[in-house]
């Protein structure tokens, strides 16, 4: 078996350097890579390009990473939870790309799939689509979409073996399998890591060939960004 | 008098029919599940990653890995799915989701929508807005007819960015039910106790009013 398990964050991040360009999955603060994003902060790299559904809080997820000022350019489609986001955006010390959610999906999914580019109706007659090449299909306009280059992506799945197969745990699912496969080296830190044939290769969500490093987690906060319950009966 | 939010999603409500999917913005959007006529299956898609969305869970069962669009914690019905973003994606382009319900800052009379962006103001992004408007067959907005400073949100022409081109179909606001039709906004319904007139007063875009428009059952 291809040896993939690393100790921890910190080893799982070896190679990291300024002015990369590094994924995140995630939804809001459901299935972030806790533990990758605190070593990453830990090792100081700054410059980092990042892509990622959203940016944080102020003071957790990527938001940890905005603090410190290690993020030059975010690219995201919904960054509304964050004002120190959007002071920096607005101060211009910090880039933003704004990508329509599905878009953000499929350059991540088509990156880890072989597939350049691809066009969507997603964006049309919007400032999503200046500058990008539209063709009609069907009686309808596109525009063409890039996929993204990412030499990192880091993921959080909820059970993963040796042979970096990974379960996801609800909505936490999300960006996680397609940015595993779009990463250069893909990080993957899960809650429970079991021995290879712990996990049955019916309920995979994510084959090991898209993980090149894997850990267990540890201290994980998995915060609710909007709780809203009903009361007991 | 003009309709609550929560008059708003009831009248929304009653555009379901048995066996759609629908996909849920939030805000106003989201207070439509709780208003579903009897006899009806309707399963919610959130774009996260969820069919078969169900009610907030009872205090204390909270489960940070089960979420909505709108980072609220949720449960899943009986026969839910859970799927990443692409393929939650792949639901709405696809046109597979029958039904798209938004909030919206503007509507133009040819069913441009603006939602996501106040230049200077708010940038906060367009989330899965615009992937939902511009593959959507059957997209209503929801919303008040008219801003916080009393003007018209129901426009010739949209003066925000745009989220989509001529894409809406229908809008229900607190004022009255309006399709969007080649003609411009042709008003359908009026809320209990308000006029034509008082709709047309309210509406800055070209509006059509027929012999048949009747007062919204709610």
């Amino acid at each position: 078996m291809i040896r993939k398990v690393v100790k921890d964050a910190k080893e799982a991040i070896v190679g990291i350097e300024n002015a990369m360009t590094c994924m995140f999955g995630g939804f809001g603060l459901s299935g972030i890579p806790e533990n990758s994003i605190q070593a990453i902060r830990d090792n100081g790299v700054k410059n980092l390009t990042c892509i990622s559904n959203n940016a944080g809080v102020d003071d957790f997820g990527l938001g940890l990473l905005l603090q410190t000022r290690q993020i030059k350019k975010m690219i995201s489609s919904y960054v509304g939870e964050n004002d120190l986001f959007e002071k920096l955006m607005l101060s211009g010390e910090l880039e933003v790309e704004l990508v329509p959610q599905g878009t953000l999906a499929e350059r991540c999914r088509a990156a880890g799939a072989g597939i350049p580019a691809f066009f969507t109706p997603a964006g049309y007659g919007t400032e999503v689509a200046e500058g990008k090449e539209v063709r009609w299909f069907n009686g309808k306009p596109h525009i063409l979409e890039n996929a993204f280059e990412a030499d990192f992506a880091f993921v959080k799945a909820w059970k993963g073996d040796e042979a970096g197969n990974l379960i996801f745990k609800g909505t936490a699912r999300n960006f996680n399998p397609l940015m595993a496969m779009a990463g250069k080296i893909t990080v993957a830190e899960v809650e429970e890591l079991l021995p290879a044939g712990s996990l049955d290769p019916n309920q995979i969500h994510t084959p090991g060939i898209f993980v090149q490093r894997i850990f267990e987690g540890v201290n994980y906060e998995k915060r609710i960004e909007n709780r809203t319950v009903r009361p007991k009966a | 008098m003009a309709l609550d939010k929560t008059g708003i999603a009831r009248r929304i409500a009653q555009e379901m029919k048995d066996g759609f999917y629908v996909n849920l913005g939030i805000g106003i959007p989201t207070l439509v599940a709780n208003y579903i006529p009897e006899g009806i299956s309707i399963e919610f898609q959130s774009e996260n990653g969820i069919l078969g969305m169900g009610p907030f869970p009872i205090e204390g069962t909270e489960d940070p890995d089960l979420i909505n669009a709108g980072k609220q914690t949720i449960t899943a019905l009986p026969g839910a799915a859970f799927f990443d973003s692409a393929m939650s994606f792949g639901m709405i382009r696809g046109q597979h989701v029958h039904m798209t319900v938004l909030g919206a800052m503007e509507v133009a009379q040819n069913g441009d929508i603006a939602n996501w962006k106040i230049p200077g103001k708010m940038v906060k992004g367009m989330g899965g807005a615009m992937d939902l408007v511009a593959s959507a067959d059957n997209i209503i907005v929801a919303m008040m007819h008219t801003n916080r400073a009393g003007e018209s949100k129901l426009l010739t022409k949209c003066t925000l960015p745009i989220t989509g081109v001529s894409c809406v179909r229908k809008v229900v606001t607190d004022l009255a039910v309006l399709d969007i039709t080649p003609q411009g906004f042709e008003l359908r319904e009026v809320a209990p106790g308000i006029s034509v007139e008082d709709v047309r007063n309210a509406t800055e875009g070209k509006l059509i009013v027929g012999d048949n428009v009747r007062e919204m059952e709610i």
